[in-house]
């Protein structure tokens, strides 16, 4: 199996405060990678380092293929993001920014031509090219951000709780676009509030207070834990949590 | 006894071009915890504002306490306590600062309804002289619901309190709203965590603009129309594909480990029809059971009728 994401003892202190310890995993290609812990465990810090944006305290870590330390422009480069929080400029056009963005990863403008009117095509948003992005429901958002974001083809897509506030038929569309990434290679590495979604991964990391503390398939965690739920396995794990937003 | 009660009220922005609210009516009962139950542009927070006297609205009449909240809007905000989704108090006073602080714009003091808050406070008072910017989520959200509180409202607004916030932390939350609700406050709270529908006594499930049910959750489940089954097997992802392709499946979703099916000819040898199905396309390990259906199941189907009917 081909690794995209390996990394030893990667540890983010902040003064005193050790916001990530030593934390050490692979995620390999194609795979659908839960990253949760409870709120303040440091999965934030972690997702920075790995986006190449914050600079590790120790340890170290490649993301598809370069060095965390050394190589972060390359890392950005091959990396797509997507968080609730920053997504979409609400005041530029559908159209505008899906070039925009395509534009920033260093597409051309004839890959952007093509791309951009695939990319409408499959979504289903041909009519609304020429829309500001603030006139569309929150889950066509969403899905667009989520489109832009693996416009370029990357190794990796680092989704930070894709799907807040969706309804449920929207978050399930939205799933489905993830697997289809997955399906084509590419990794995704997604945190989210909601458990029936960590079922949905192929592997779950859980994070409690700077730590990894447990890392299996959800079916192999709840075996652990003798229960029947992703929601008791989180439970279990983060309740003990000295660290606590 | 009604605390809240709204008639056919309606909300549109944007010189009427967008209707945040459409012909909604609900009342809440004292000391009732009422949830409202939908995702992200559904109108939950117009409804809250219009009811805590923040918006009109376009038609339509609403009363808290029986008080009309457009002529006695300034009786109402004397009696009502309201925590907005976006934290609202002042970062850069203290926790104790902003507690005093609200309770002084309420004629009252932090002793008079401390009995109130206290369960709440004493988790917050290790950090009284921290900044309420620099609190963390969880603590935020406890502060804010203290200052909510301070003046001993006769009805609780909470607009997504649970929002962002992880699995232990909810729990807390609901908890302590329990508890608020045995001392006789009537709760109007809501969420997008359809899992947190059933910790209310009764629900209003909402959908742009419009309320698609209302009852208590058990009801609510109890009027889903069809049997409902959970389905597995070793490929998920491929299931979900050959699920949806299959004549005799009405519907498909995925719910965690399982997908949820119902059939369109709900016989007695269906579900045995349906293994040898999945057994031709190769699936092994396959697990077929019927189970009650959740909230989310019925918001699901709830949302695929209105897409019949449009």
């Amino acid at each position: 199996m081909d690794t995209v994401i390996h990394t030893n003892k990667l540890t983010k202190r902040f003064g005193n405060f050790i916001a990530a310890n030593e934390i050490t995993f692979d995620v390999y290609r194609g795979e659908i990678f839960g990253f949760l812990g409870a709120n303040g465990a440091g999965k934030t810090t972690a997702m920075r380092m790995l986006c190449g944006l914050s600079k590790p305290s120790s340890g170290t870590a490649t993301i598809a293929g370069f060095d965390i330390y050394k190589q972060t422009e390359e890392i950005k480069k091959n990396i797509g993001y997507m968080s609730q929080k920053f997504s979409l400029y609400e005041d530029l056009t559908v159209l505008e920014n899906i070039r925009f963005f395509g534009g920033i990863y260093g597409l051309s403008d004839k890959q952007l031509k093509e791309k951009s009117a695939q990319l409408l095509g499959t979504l289903g948003m041909v009519s609304e090219a020429k829309k500001m992005v603030s006139s569309l429901p929150l889950g066509w958002k969403q899905k667009l951000s989520f489109s832009v974001a693996i416009l370029h083809e990357p190794k990796i897509v680092f989704l930070d709780e894709p799907t807040g506030g969706v309804d449920p038929v929207t978050r399930r569309q939205f799933w489905d676009l993830i697997y289809e990434a997955a399906d084509s290679g590419i990794t995704v590495f997604v945190t989210t509030h909601y458990m029936d979604e960590a079922e949905y991964c192929n592997r779950i990391s859980m994070m409690v207070d700077g730590e990894i503390k447990a890392l299996d398939t959800p079916a192999k965690l709840k075996q652990e834990y003798a229960v029947t739920s992703m929601d008791e396995v989180f439970y279990e794990l983060a309740r003990g949590a000295k660290r606590r937003e | 006894m009604k605390d809240v009660i709204l008639n056919n009220i309606s909300k549109t922005y944007n010189k009427g071009t967008v209707q945040a609210v459409s012909d909604v009516s609900f009342h809440v009962s004292k000391g009732e915890l009422f949830g409202l139950i939908g995702p992200d542009g559904a109108g939950k927070t117009s409804i809250f504002r219009i009811l805590t006297t923040l918006l009109l609205p376009d038609s339509g009449t609403a009363s808290v306490n029986g008080f009309d909240v457009v002529k006695d809007y300034k009786t109402i905000r004397k009696n009502v306590g309201y925590m907005p989704g976006r934290f609202s108090l002042y970062p850069d006073l203290s926790v104790q600062e902003n507690l005093n602080f609200f309770a002084s714009i309420f004629n009252t003091s932090v002793e008079e309804n401390y009995d109130l808050i206290k369960d709440i406070y004493m988790q917050l008072e290790p950090f009284k002289n921290r900044r309420a910017g620099k609190l963390s989520g969880g603590m935020k959200q406890k502060l804010a619901l203290c200052c909510a509180l301070i003046h001993h409202p006769m009805v609780l607004f909470l607009d997504e309190p649970t929002t962002g916030v992880d699995v232990v932390s909810r729990k807390e939350f609901w908890e302590m709203l329990k508890r608020l609700q045995q001392q006789g406050i009537t709760i109007l709270v809501s969420t997008p965590y359809m899992d947190e529908a059933t910790l209310c006594e009764r629900i209003a499930l909402i959908q742009n603009g419009s309320i698609m049910s209302i009852d208590t959750p058990q009801n609510i489940i109890a009027q889903f129309p069809e049997n409902l089954f959970a389905v597995k097997s070793g490929n998920m992802g491929s299931l979900l594909q050959d699920l949806r392709n299959t004549e005799i499946v009405k519907s498909c979703n995925a719910f965690g480990a399982y997908h949820h099916i119902t059939f369109r000819n709900d016989n007695q040898d269906i579900k045995e029809r349906l293994i040898r199905i999945l057994e031709e396309k190769r699936h092994t390990n396959i697990e077929l059971k019927p189970i009650t259906p959740t909230i989310e199941d019925c918001f699901i189907k709830l949302i695929e009728e209105d897409e019949w009917t449009l």
